[in-house]
């Protein structure tokens, strides 16, 4: 009998066609789906097109999303959208999201069923690795490497080892995936998962829903993992079942799987958490952060910008108003939660509040437009990076967040929960 | 080959964002991207650099985002190669997919100055302060990644088996 491997493990081999590998070996695996988008892709496009091959390897298995400088912000992102409409015309490629059916790609992906448990994802953005919260092997790529995976349909890849983390005990109130995934990183460092699968697992996984996976796989890259898995279960397949586009296959953990570490959380002594500047790893409990007046604040982002992000802070927002003098702007990821938010009478709380909403863009979470920060200013965010000059100014900062704080604290003008309100 | 230049050093976890700021990646232009190379932890670098000079950073440089306008603009902007404690795996794989020389080393390289003139080999991994005479080695780069240096890229690899 072949060794017992991990989910991270059995993909790679049943898409490199082996019965077993170990990690550090280097394979050849076949790609179930490709993506970029509007920054990203126009350097793939260039470089498939210098490499004089005529046609993509499957004008289905690729997706081309302009979604960070949308709607067009200036002359030259509009020119980088119009290359990916262009190509996806030439190529004839089905997945071409523009206009009002894009949204942020990994939260329209997964929504329309494009990934699937047990596929190989590659994705020349590096939060591509949300996937891994349907247990799909997803990971951020170079636009090189985009390049040459719609030209050959694969890609090569360093079988990772793999980190298991097991999350126990009870969440406290207000605590959810971002607080989970933050406190992991704040342990672990930026760096502490480096060229590893990282496998969430456990009670607290189990009984998590969709929307707070895929907000942990998400920041799996901000630990440097090269993704971050989840095993299918019924919460997966309820998720994936009706929106699937292709037949899948489910592949979970053995029991005896090999793992470089294993790291046991118990998350009843978690309280909500919020990164200081300027990296994802410089994470306290909210009771921690003191007093930090905010002049902006964002609720959106492939991170926290789904329905169930939303109904968060909506439900903390509702009959408030957002302190005078601060910002609260909130993005809809994709048409889908836009029209699930309008019809819930979120939307409308949020505006009653004072709130602007954005249409479905990734624009202020990478300091593209919609919610620039000027010199000195001060915002916290549901995004995913905190990093100098990310949302702005290189003299502005960025804390991050859940969406419950996020509220409280657009309400308070300062960071805060929803039980100072 | 040789890579000789002047040394620019550089703390840890050196992000994306301070090697290219996504407010420029409104475009792929190298000579554009190369004007604003880490202007967000050094306004004047791109001025400032010869062609050859080099990177010398902490543990994890390249971390953040897949963007590879981060190593087009560092090779653009005329930096010889990046040495380093540990890169970023997306970067790290950018960076031999483009053809921008990196290296990881260990500690002692924390022994080079910044200004000091210095000789990286990079077929030997040898680098030489030629400044204080000290000499370091670097680890050695995978097979694979090799056979992708002499292939010319990642793109005319896999040209050569299409």
């Amino acid at each position: 009998m072949s060794r017992p491997m991990t989910i991270a493990e059995k993909i790679l081999a049943a898409h490199a066609g082996l019965d077993s590998m170990e990690p550090g070996q280097l394979v050849e695996v076949y790609v179930d789906f490709a993506l970029g988008n509007d920054i990203t892709a126009p350097i793939a496009i260039k470089t498939f097109r210098q490499a004089g091959v005529n046609a993509v390897f499957d004008r289905e298995k690729i997706a081309l999303v302009s979604d960070h400088f949308v709607p067009n912000k200036d002359i030259m992102s509009a020119e980088q959208a119009r290359l990916l409409r262009e190509f996806a015309a030439e190529q004839g490629i089905v997945h071409h999201y523009d206009g009002g059916e894009s949204g942020v790609e990994h939260v329209l992906l997964p929504e329309k069923g494009l990934v699937l448990p047990g596929e190989v994802v590659i994705g020349a953005d590096s939060h591509t690795c949300t996937y891994g919260a349907l247990g799909t092997f997803a990971t951020g790529v170079g636009s090189t490497d985009l390049a040459a995976t719609m030209m050959t349909g694969k890609t090569w890849f360093k079988v990772p080892e793999s980190i298991k983390f097991v999350y126990k005990g009870k969440l406290r109130p207000w605590v959810g995936g971002k607080d989970l995934i933050l406190y992991t990183i704040g342990d672990i460092g930026v760096d502490g998962a480096l060229y590893m699968a990282m496998e969430f697992t456990g009670p607290v996984i189990d009984s998590l829903s969709m929307a707070g996976r895929f907000t942990m796989s998400n920041m799996a890259i901000e630990a440097g993992g090269k993704v971050g898995l989840i095993n299918p279960d019924d919460t997966t397949l309820n998720y994936v079942t009706d929106r699937a586009v292709r037949d899948f296959t489910v592949y979970r953990s053995d029991e005896h799987g090999q793992y470089a570490r294993v790291i046991e959380y118990d998350c009843s002594e978690i309280e909500p958490q919020v990164a200081c500047p300027h990296l994802p790893e410089n994470t306290k409990g909210i009771s921690e952060v003191g007093n930090v007046p905010l002049d902006q604040v964002v609720i959106g982002s492939c991170t926290n910008g789904r329905l169930e992000d939303l109904a968060l802070a909506a439900e903390v927002i509702s009959g408030r108003r957002v302190s005078k003098g601060l910002r609260l702007i909130v993005i809809p990821t994709t048409p889908t939660v836009y029209i699930q938010a309008l019809e819930k009478g979120f939307l409308t709380t949020f505006l009653n509040a004072g709130a602007v909403i954005g249409p479905p863009t990734c624009g202020p979470c990478l300091g593209g437009h919609m919610g620039v920060l000027a010199k000195g200013e001060r915002a916290l965010a549901t995004t995913n990076r905190n990093f100098v000059g990310r949302m702005g100014h290189p003299e502005s900062e960025v804390y991050l967040a859940n969406p419950a704080i996020a509220a409280a604290s657009a309400v308070l003008g300062r960071i805060g929960g929803p039980d100072e309100l | 080959m040789k890579i000789k230049g002047k040394v620019w050093k550089f703390g840890e976890d050196i992000n994306t964002d301070v090697i290219i700021p996504a407010r420029y990646l409104n475009t792929s232009d190298p000579a554009e991207l190369a004007k604003h190379c880490m202007e967000d932890a050094d306004p004047d670098f791109s001025k400032k650099i010869k062609p050859g000079d080099i990177i010398v950073a902490g543990k994890n440089f390249g971390c953040g985002s897949s963007r590879e306008h981060a190593p087009i603009a560092l090779k653009a902007a005329g930096i010889g190669c990046v040495i380093a404690l540990s890169f970023a795996r997306i970067f790290y794989r950018n960076a031999f997919n483009m053809g921008l020389p990196i290296f990881e080393c260990d500690e002692t390289v924390g022994a080079l100055r910044e200004g000091d003139e210095v000789e990286v080999d990079a077929d030997t991994g040898e680098i030489r302060d030629l400044t204080t005479g000290d000499v370091f080695r670097a680890q050695p780069i995978p097979p694979f990644m090799q056979e992708l240096i002499s292939d010319g890229g990642l793109i005319p690899h896999v040209l050569k088996s299409l």
